[in-house]
């Protein structure tokens, strides 16, 4: 069967390798590989430029004990938030996912689905200003409960943050908003459980969660993994809504509800890059290349996770 | 087997006594959910009303007190398999809800608080020598249709060509490999992508450089993966009848692509790049670091600093100078115009591809 098919295709093609053909063939090819360029470069220019940096002596580097010092903290503030969010939006996410494909009335699900799609489409900055001043505020008496009664616990321990700009105010964002991005995914994978599966369950006898437990979950997991690793990316690389709404004081500190919190790379580098020249500037791109380690491992793994399954082709 | 629906009497215990296996038929009247939900908002507004009212407190006790009741109803008239049932609807249903409270209220806030200085003079003037009072952001929202222009007509050409070639000609571990990295590529956070542009124009161009063009090739690095990957997925959708058809009349591969491929699929290309376009809109991070501010109009992308809309947005919040709230108005409307850019595009986005749905022959 290979050899015929080999043979057939074959045959063909050699004729037409005409010129013009020739000269679309390679243009396109050469997006493709001009792309590929394009991420190299990315990694080498960040490499040449923070190389100046990873040079110096420890001295010289902000904070005055070398580059290692004074990224800690920022990768610390980075996972931290990024944590928060993802514990708070993947369970969330899962259940506008289900929701949506299998509880809403089949006329209105793509339109609720369509509306939790929004939030994917709001710029980063308009959420750091609605964290400001809409959320921050509306989460101090939370706070302030949260630290009365659960004081014990290190991440409660306050004082409570008078403006709200704590990590965990900074993480909730961040949950809003990647949770569109995991819910799309999830919505993706329960809509491609098949019919069969499903019309197994509910024949048995089976409710509409215990169906969903025994057949689409088990379906749908590895999807909604990748998912939530995707959002992860998203959130390490969040930039503008943290710089917003966090309030830096540096140090590593796992107090969630306090004013003094540690920040993150991406944020640090917006507020700071802009007054910044010389050895600094190497500074910040080298916790900028840090941050493009982790976040290209991130979704390396996710893409991998998600593109095991075969039949299931990505986020849109 | 059409045994009578009775409520479990209170004395004997309904959670033991009939097991759920006895009565699998029993079912909650269709009014008893609402019922629970209308007790539940009762007491919870009566709850409130005995301390200071709040709304918020009020619907999440109407929400926790309604999934309770609902679960307890349904536990004693139907046992524990459809109380689970119920609960995971009250739970799925509820999370839904959570979701909309961010949407509504960012929209109603940025709305409220946007719309005083969604004026004329917003849109005609610059901050130029303005100090305080007046003054509006044209030159931002100019430099922002000049950065964005100058991003799309970058990456469309590259995305679309790598998306012909990843459907029409790749084969082998070169297709695998871009199809691979394009997806990775578009997790890469925005800032990064600003790091690169800055360090690849400071190392041509000498450190402490601020060019509308460096902006756009940061931007670039964003958009090309999304241009790639809807592409990529509409062209796939495009019948291979059509193109067989084409090249057993003797056309040339490039010219089935040109004249049969891209135009039966470009409703759906219109739509991918308009979503890319959206998405790219308003990023700041990448702006902030390559394209910088100024309060003067400039329409260069070659030749100095640029102001941008969300840029304009963020530096008017934080430095808005003294007296501040002129700036922090503006840095609203800054936000609103933001929105309506962005959800406007995916508007049309929605459009292009519902109008023109009928050509892609899904």
């Amino acid at each position: 069967m290979t050899a015929t098919k080999a043979t057939t295709e074959r045959r063909p093609r050699r004729p037409v390798r005409r010129r013009g053909d020739r000269i679309f063939a390679g243009s396109a090819q050469g997006a493709g590989i001009l792309i590929l360029v394009i991420l190299a470069g990315v990694a080498a220019f960040l490499v040449i430029e923070s190389l100046p940096a990873l040079t110096a002596p420890a001295e010289e580097i902000p904070g005055g004990e070398g580059v290692g010092a004074y990224v800690a903290p920022l990768l610390f503030g980075t996972l931290l938030a990024a944590v928060i969010a993802l514990l708070v939006a993947t369970p969330l996410a899962v259940a506008i996912a289900l929701f949506v494909t299998h509880y809403a009335p089949r006329r209105l699900a793509a339109g609720l689905g369509y509306l939790v799609d929004l939030l994917a489409a709001i710029p980063s900055i308009v959420y750091g200003f609605w964290g400001i001043f809409w959320l921050a505020p509306k989460l101090v008496p939370f706070y302030r409960w949260l630290e009365e009664n659960l004081g014990f616990v290190p991440l409660f321990a306050g004082p409570t943050s008078a403006t709200g700009r704590t990590m965990l105010t900074a993480g909730l964002v961040l949950a809003v908003m990647i949770l569109p991005i995991i819910s799309a995914i999830s919505r993706e994978v329960f809509q491609q459980v098949p019919t069969l599966h499903r019309e197994a369950a509910l024949a048995l006898g089976a409710t509409r969660w215990e169906m969903i437990r025994m057949a689409v979950i088990p379906y749908g997991k590895s999807g909604v993994i990748g998912g939530a690793m995707l959002g992860l990316g998203r959130a390490l690389g969040e930039t503008l809504a943290i710089a917003l709404v966090l309030s830096v004081s540096g140090g590593i500190t796992l107090n969630l509800i306090s004013s003094g919190n540690p920040s993150t790379v991406a944020a640090n580098v917006a507020l700071e890059f802009p007054e910044s020249s010389g050895l600094d500037i190497n500074t910040l791109i080298a916790s900028g290349l840090a941050l493009f380690l982790i976040t290209f491992a991130v979704n390396m793994l996710a893409r991998w996770i998600v593109n095991r399954r075969a039949d299931f082709s990505g986020a849109n | 087997m059409t045994t009578q629906i009775t409520p479990a009497p209170p004395a004997t215990d309904g959670r033991t006594t009939p097991s759920p296996a006895q009565r699998p038929e029993g079912r909650l009247p269709r009014w008893v959910p609402g019922a629970c939900f209308a007790a539940a908002a009762a007491v919870a507004v009566g709850l409130e009303a005995m301390g200071d009212f709040n709304i918020a407190l009020a619907v999440l006790w109407t929400a926790v007190l309604g999934t309770l009741f609902v679960w307890v109803s349904s536990r004693l008239m139907e046992g524990p398999r459809k109380a689970t049932d119920r609960l995971v609807t009250c739970l799925v249903g509820s999370a839904f809800g959570i979701a909309m409270v961010p949407l509504l209220s960012l929209v109603y806030e940025v709305t409220r608080r946007g719309i005083a200085r969604f004026d004329l003079t917003f849109f005609t003037y610059s901050l130029y020598g303005i100090v305080g009072e007046g003054g509006g952001a044209y030159h931002a929202l100019m430099g922002t249709l000049v950065i964005t222009a100058l991003t799309t007509l970058i990456s469309v050409p590259i995305g679309l060509l790598t998306a012909i070639y990843l459907v029409e000609y790749g084969t082998g571990r070169l297709k695998r490999a871009i199809t691979f990295l394009v997806d990775v590529m578009t997790g890469i956070p925005s800032i990064v992508a600003g790091l690169f542009a800055y360090a690849l124009f400071a190392l041509v161009l000498g450190p402490g450089i601020r060019l509308g063009f460096a902006g756009a090739v940061a931007l670039s690095v964003l958009m090309i993966p999304v241009v790639v990957r809807s592409s990529e997925e509409v062209l796939k959708l495009v019948p291979n009848e059509l193109r067989e058809a084409s090249l057993a009349l003797g056309v040339p591969k490039w010219r089935t692509i040109v004249k049969v491929v891209v135009p039966t699929a470009i409703a759906g290309l219109g739509t991918g790049v308009t979503l890319a376009i959206a998405r790219v809109v308003g990023e700041t991070a990448p702006l902030l670091i390559t394209v910088g501010i100024t309060n003067a109009t400039n329409l260069d992308p070659f030749a100095e600093r640029m102001a941008t809309l969300p840029v304009f947005a963020y530096y008017q919040l934080t430095q808005p100078g003294v007296p501040p709230e002129f700036a922090i108005d503006r840095a609203w409307t800054a936000a609103l115009l933001l929105i309506m850019l962005v959800m406007g595009l995916n508007l049309v986005a929605r459009l292009i591809s519902r109008y023109f749905a009928p050509k892609t022959s899904r």
